[in-house]
């Protein structure tokens, strides 16, 4: 009963565009779901999905464009108004109370009213329950909501959605964390939610699943509108082809470095529920790309390599020499340096000088008696700031005042000052304009020309494809591909950082666990060839 | 079929019921209390079995009982309300100016304007932190001193004493009902009120949501300024409400009515399992933990413990509740990834 043609659109958005500050996160997004059909929304890191389900939610207000909801114009300012709409949106991760049972989770802010407006327990809890048996799975409604993985936290935000009656529902990468037979119970869920009439948007990154659930799909890529197709008239490389887009190479003046001796050693890295299995090598002169969708464990691993996080088993050698885990400070005197995602919070004190900055590090040892003078500071950080042609007037700005381009030369400064042999780089151009994007790029390149051993994690492909002689790529916690810069397609990066159980290449099998159902390592995903 | 992703649960509800009560942090704290009465008690057995110590023991805790009810009301979404001592002072000096200047006004009449002139008080709070989006701790830090100089510039050098009020007013202090008495009577009510309120009412449950997660509240769609302002107004009219016990007990009020009594209402809450980051805890934990504190603060010298040490094991009692609570939760979620990882 899915007919396109009769009826109006459940949802309609036309054109709608919105910036945050400077950063435009959509430009141009479109999208048209009907009554009675599962949509489906596909596109790359940041092509601007996310921030299109924020608008429909009421969590963002658009800046322009059309957005109608069943032929009605609306503007939502709060998350309230579109629920109360008939919006239900499952969130890329999952919004619950810990501390709250997962029936009140379910039901917060509507729950059934029995006399003299007092919550009726016995009534919320059997509704509960009938949800749960609808969903096929079998949770205690009382338990607190606290310590359920994620996949178990994602039923929760289902069972929430499904109660809301809800007639369009849009789920953000529902299936991210899930595993074959809980992936097969939610599209028994969403195939009979369409019957019933219903709109749904799915986004996901594993075209097998968008391929055997949803009837349309529409491709975005930079924060605009690609195409819609039926399902039936499209094939996974015409998807893949049209998401990626744009030429790659250009951007991105990697030079060829002579790659030498073995710098870092990760063997058998695992962090219960986060990683498993992480082994890999990088040598001088290296750039070592790690390519993988958000949350599949990336940055997690680059943290436990350097010491900020702990992992539960595995080794990490610099140089030959084991470094000591969970001591970031061990990390740093072996030779490591890490340049975090986060930068604003995580790379630099935004209040203090560039010149403070970028000696942080070293400050041990430009100090006389225990005490550490703004003169030396400036005349530790002065060449490098130099080097890295920081464009700010005065070592003395404050770091928060610098657009963010120069605030991540900063951060790479204050760790090329401690010398390092490796240098661990999260998201090194997010957020920074093209221009200094190039420079950082060639920054990095001259680097490992230098023989510095560096491996970069990057949620844009081009960026990975560019710069790295080597990609890893990371799903669900475990490196699923180790491809050379030849073979390192967007074909071949897309497919391994989809599927989970795809070509295992690096390192021996998975000897730990060897479970059949519900399982991380996702043995359970058919293969499709892209 | 081995779809089951957690395991249902096979427990009856009598189980269940048992297993509550006894994890149940209430049911620790109220044993600790007991176990001071009863060691008390033995050192010298007129802590409890003589009328006055009867008396005492239910006494004292009822101007505590309604600040750290309304203190949990606050800390439950996330917040903290540091002004109370100073609501407190104002408004048990404002109950004493209200008997001087309008001498015949019904008794009833006094409690209620204590506790809207309190509600005000708290209301100014809630707009702060609820709009201004500024940290309660700052905000309440700050009305902490501004509404202590208030009460300070209005009050002078005067004093209240007891005969500025009515008898009927005073009798309070010591009237009782089967042996219980009136003030303590009516922290209790106060407490069942507030205690139901936050179990059964949607708007109750909004702000353990809220204190659990704040993102998720307002992608919920909940009223969170709302909520949050008006847990703010409660807690100043329970310190509005606690002003006017202060006076009926004490009978005289001086500058120094109520100061420093905002961390013993945290304190106490803290004692009884109210989460310092929000979301979890109850107002009978915290009731309980009030009637610890300041059983605690009595039994001390009766057991024969110096004055510097006093201070020190309530300081310890409420650094063992939290570090208790942070390694239970940090197991218990251990625990939890790793069962679900291995099954």
């Amino acid at each position: 009963m899915s007919g396109p043609a009769n009826g109006g659109a459940a949802l309609e958005l036309r054109d709608v565009a919105k910036s945050f500050g400077s950063v435009v996160a959509l430009k141009s997004g479109s999208l048209e779901v009907h009554p009675g059909s599962i949509h489906a929304l596909v596109g790359e890191n940041g092509a601007g999905k996310s921030t299109l389900v924020k608008i429909v939610a009421g969590v963002h207000r658009r800046d322009g464009g059309v957005f109608r909801l069943h032929g009605k114009d609306v503007d939502f300012g709060s998350t309230a108004e579109s629920k109360h709409a008939g919006v239900a949106v499952i969130y890329q991760e999952p919004t619950l109370f810990p501390d709250l049972s997962v029936t009140e989770n379910i039901f917060m802010g509507r729950q059934p009213l029995g006399r003299m407006r007092r919550i009726d327990r016995a009534a919320m809890y059997a509704e509960a329950e009938s949800l749960f048996t609808r969903l096929g799975v079998s949770i205690d409604p009382r338990r607190p909501a606290l310590g359920l993985s994620i996949a178990d936290q994602q039923i929760i935000e289902i069972a929430k959605a499904i109660s809301l009656d809800a007639s369009l529902l849009i789920m953000d990468e529902p299936t991210a964390a899930l595993s074959g037979v809980e992936v097969e119970r939610l599209f028994a869920v969403a195939r009979s939610l369409r019957d019933e009439g219903r709109a749904l948007v799915f986004i996901s990154h594993r075209f097998d699943e968008v391929f055997a659930l949803c009837d349309t799909v529409t491709v975005m890529r930079d924060g605009a509108y690609i195409s819609t197709d039926k399902i039936a008239e499209t094939t996974v490389p015409e998807i893949v082809s049209r998401m990626v887009g744009r030429e790659v190479a250009e951007l991105f003046p990697k030079t060829p470095a002579t790659i030498g001796e073995v710098v870092l050693e990760v063997e058998g890295l695992r962090r219960a529920g986060v990683f498993h299995d992480v082994s890999f090598t990088v040598r001088a002169g290296e750039i070592v790309g790690l390519a993988g969708l958000v949350g599949a464990g990336r940055s997690e691993i680059a943290r436990a390599v350097f010491g900020v996080d702990r992992y539960d088993a595995g080794r990490v050698r610099l140089g030959g020499k084991q470094v000591a885990a969970h001591n970031p400070r061990a990390a740093i005197r072996a030779g490591m340096a890490f340049v975090p995602e986060d930068r604003r919070r995580q790379g630099l004190v935004t209040e203090g000088s560039v010149a403070r900055n970028v000696a942080g590090v070293i400050r041990r040892g430009l100090s006389h008696a225990g005490l550490l003078t703004s003169a030396a500071e400036n005349r530790a950080a002065g060449p490098w700031a130099g080097r890295l042609e920081v464009k700010t007037n005065a070592l003395d700005a404050k770091a928060a005042t610098m657009s963010g381009g120069n605030q991540q030369k900063v951060v790479i400064a204050k760790w090329l000052a401690t010398q390092p042999r490796l240098l661990i780089i999260d998201e090194p151009t997010r957020g920074i304009d093209v221009g200094t994007k190039a420079e950082v790029h060639r920054l990095l390149s001259e680097l490992a020309g230098q023989g510095m051993a560096i491996v970069m994690i990057s949620s844009e492909l081009p960026e990975v494809l560019g710069m790295a002689d080597r990609v890893l790529v990371v799903c669900e916690g475990r490196i699923t591909a180790d491809l050379d810069r030849a073979d390192a397609t967007p074909e071949a990066v897309m497919h391994a950082a989809t599927h989970a159980g795809g070509q295992a290449s690096h390192g021996d099998e998975a000897p730990d666990d060897h479970d059949d159902h519900h399982d991380h390592d996702g043995a359970t995903t058919t293969e499709v060839t892209a | 079929m081995t779809d089951l992703m957690l395991r249902p649960s096979r427990v009856s509800p009598v189980q269940r019921a048992a297993g509550t009560v006894l994890r149940s942090r209430e049911v620790a704290v109220a044993a600790v209390l007991v176990a001071v009465i009863l060691v008390t008690t033995l050192k010298s057995s007129s802590f409890l079995f003589s009328s006055d110590g009867w008396r005492d023991l239910l006494l004292t805790p009822c101007i505590l009982v309604p600040l750290a009810i309304g203190q949990t009301v606050v800390i439950v979404t996330r917040n903290v309300d540091l002004s109370v001592g100073s609501v407190l002072g104002l408004t048990a000096y404002l109950t004493g100016r209200l008997f001087l200047d309008h001498p015949g006004l019904p008794i009833v009449a006094v409690f209620v304007i204590g506790m809207l002139a309190g509600a005000v008080l708290g209301a100014v709070n809630g707009v702060l932190v609820a709009f201004g989006k500024v940290p309660a701790l700052v905000i309440t830090l700050g009305t902490l001193y501004i509404y202590r100089g208030i009460f300070l510039t209005w009050a002078g050098s005067n004093r209240i004493n007891a005969s500025d009020m009515p008898e009927g007013f005073l009798n309070l202090g010591t009237a009782s009902i089967l042996t219980i008495p009136v003030l303590i009577i009516i922290a209790l009510v106060v407490l069942a009120v507030v205690g139901y309120v936050l179990w059964t009412a949607r708007g109750g449950r909004e702000l353990y949501a809220i204190g659990s997660d704040p993102d998720a509240a307002k992608l919920y769609g909940l009223p969170v300024t709302r909520r949050v302002l008006t847990a703010f107004v409660v807690s100043g009219a329970l310190a509005g409400l606690a002003g006017v016990v202060y006076t009926a007990r004490y009978g005289t009020v001086s500058s120094g009515a109520g100061y420093g009594i905002e961390l013993q209402a945290v304190g106490a809450a803290v004692i009884g399992g109210v989460a310092i980051f929000g979301g979890s805890g109850t107002v009978w934990g915290a009731a309980i933990g009030a009637f610890l504190l300041v059983t605690i603060n009595r039994a001390l010298p009766i057991v024969g413990i110096q004055d510097f040490w006093q201070q020190a094991v309530v300081g310890a009692l409420i650094i063992c509740a939290v570090v208790l609570d942070r390694v239970l939760s940090v197991r218990q979620a251990r625990r939890l990834v790793e069962a679900r990882e291995l099954s």
